[in-house]
């Protein structure tokens, strides 16, 4: 393959996340992260030469909620568009591949989640295979407690580092505006606490968010020109592992491995790592899976533990990551996404300043 | 090996709250006091009949509420002659866009008081609602519309709203 064209990631904007939100509708939570995202990239709306949105009509339990929600982004004339029944972070791949094309410079990238007007731990159960796996209804939590018994089984992390991870996070996201589950938190305290489904506590799950975010890619001089400190996509790689949670080993990710190789992960020093990891052990899996040292930074929004609306935390991480190499705070990030059970999809990306 | 299987049963079953969302609660609070209100958007002026938080076309945060007429004009229409279950109206009907006077976007609505054959573009109409007593904020409030009897709207009136 040809040496990718240069894209960069030239502003990030999101709704803070909450527990539910009762007032807006899916296009009044987006309309303002839209026109802040927009308004950020310097690109005139109309310049923008794709759009490409992630969301899941599962959670609000309507057909077609994506065509609805485009109505915040003023389809008129119309506009190249695109969506993925994902996370927006695999909106934002495809947009990264369709710039790759040449012919257009810039993209907006969006995604919305409303994971409040549904029971979530069930709407979850919609994505696994429906003829041996999801009529027995296992739900979200049930999954990731069978992959965090078998970490814990194979001797390398335990119910301690899992809750040394969520005070992190917690702590972390004091500090994040847009987190709504934050606070300092003692791990002997949270070791205290009784299993939700064991081996798993409360603090080891992500908090059930409603949330909206956006993205604005450009390529090359686009974005030097409109951005003074373009979060560059030295690599990104998209990775699938089987479907069926049975027929992989849930102790190691091995699509994160691979697209953390391809994305070129191990080839510079990391600054900051933006995780996409909703539950506390399976961010011991990813940080193993891409090799990331001690001196990385993970997670400093408080990342999925402090906010996890549905198809929004992954594109989040995205913007997370890519907000501090554009003011400065850091050189080079390792963004992540992941989709399906147990981390069965993942996504990576390696921004740097240049 | 056994017959091969044909078909499998899988019930699926998920609970929802439905919100409706700032806009529509306010709507259907006035189709409760026999009211259609719509929502005008600040840039391109049209005024939207259910009112939305924001435009379409323009994705602007829409502006001042307005008040509404219950009368307007059918833009385009279809005639249902299939039967279905759940079928209420009886065969042939008609369901029409309808322009309400003072909006700019038209709303589906049934026509009746007409045969279906003689609806056409234009045709002046007027809702019918329930007895004031048995108004709810539903569209059911709104039986169908009814020709007034004035003449046919222009083309050109509602040429730009089809």
């Amino acid at each position: 393959m040809s040496t990718p064209r240069d894209v960069a990631i030239v502003s990030f904007a999101q709704r803070p996340a909450v527990r539910a939100e009762r007032q807006a509708d899916d296009t009044e939570m987006l309309l303002p992260v839209l026109t802040e995202a927009i308004a950020r990239s310097g690109i005139a709306k109309k310049d923008l030469g794709f759009t490409c949105s992630g969301s899941c009509d599962y959670l609000i339990g309507r057909p077609f909620s994506f065509v609805s929600a485009l109505d915040a982004v003023g389809a008129w004339p119309p506009i190249s568009e695109s969506h993925v029944e994902m996370d927006g972070a695999f909106a934002l791949y495809e947009a990264w591949v369709r710039l790759q094309h040449g012919d257009i410079d810039s993209a907006l990238v969006y995604s919305f989640g409303k994971s409040s007007l549904g029971n979530l731990r069930e709407v979850m159960v919609m994505q696994l295979d429906p003829y041996v796996l999801a009529p027995l209804w296992p739900d979200s939590i049930a999954l990731a407690a069978l992959q965090a018994r078998a970490l814990i089984d194979s001797g390398r992390a335990s119910e301690r580092d899992m809750a040394e991870v969520a005070a992190r996070s917690r702590r972390s996201a004091l500090a994040n505006a847009n987190a709504h589950v934050k606070g300092d938190f003692d791990v002997d305290q949270l070791l205290r606490e009784p299993h939700l489904v064991a081996p798993l506590r409360k603090h080891d799950c992500p908090p059930i968010s409603d949330g909206a975010a956006a993205i604005v890619l450009a390529a090359g001089d686009l974005a030097r020109k409109v951005c003074a400190r373009p979060a560059w996509i030295r690599g990104i790689d998209h990775r699938i592992e089987p479907h069926s949670p049975g027929a992989r080993d849930l102790t190691r990710s091995s699509s994160t491995k691979i697209a953390g190789q391809k994305a070129g992960v191990a080839e510079a020093d990391i600054d900051v790592a933006e995780l996409h990891a909703p539950f506390s052990h399976q961010e011991i899996i990813l940080r193993d899976a891409l090799g990331l040292g001690a001196s990385v930074d993970v997670n400093p929004s408080g990342g999925a533990l402090g906010a996890n609306p549905m198809m929004v935390a992954g594109l989040t991480r995205f913007g997370e990551a890519a907000s501090r190499i554009i003011d400065g705070r850091a050189r080079r990030a390792v963004a992540h996404a992941t989709s399906g059970p147990c981390l069965q999809q993942n996504l990576v990306a390696v921004l740097e300043a240049r | 090996m056994g017959d091969p299987i044909k078909v499998i049963k899988t019930p699926i079953h998920l609970d929802y709250q439905v919100l409706a969302g700032r806009d529509l609660v306010r709507f259907l609070n006035a189709i409760a006091e026999g009211k259609f209100i719509g929502r005008r958007c600040p840039s391109c002026k049209k005024v939207y009949v259910p009112p939305r938080g924001g435009c379409p076309t323009c994705a602007v945060v829409m502006g001042d509420e307005v008040p509404v007429a219950d009368t307007g004009c059918v833009t385009t229409f279809c005639i249902v002659n299939v039967p279905y279950e759940g079928q209420v109206m009886k065969l042939p009907y008609v369901y029409a866009s309808i322009l309400l006077d003072g909006s700019d976007i038209p709303f589906p609505h049934l026509i009746q008081g007409i045969e279906a054959k003689d609806v056409r573009m234009g045709l002046r109409v007027k809702a019918e609602w329930v007895p004031a007593a048995e108004l709810k904020p539903t569209m059911e409030s709104i039986r169908w519309f009814k020709p007034t009897g004035e003449p046919d709207a222009p083309y050109d009136s509602y040429k730009d709203h089809l």
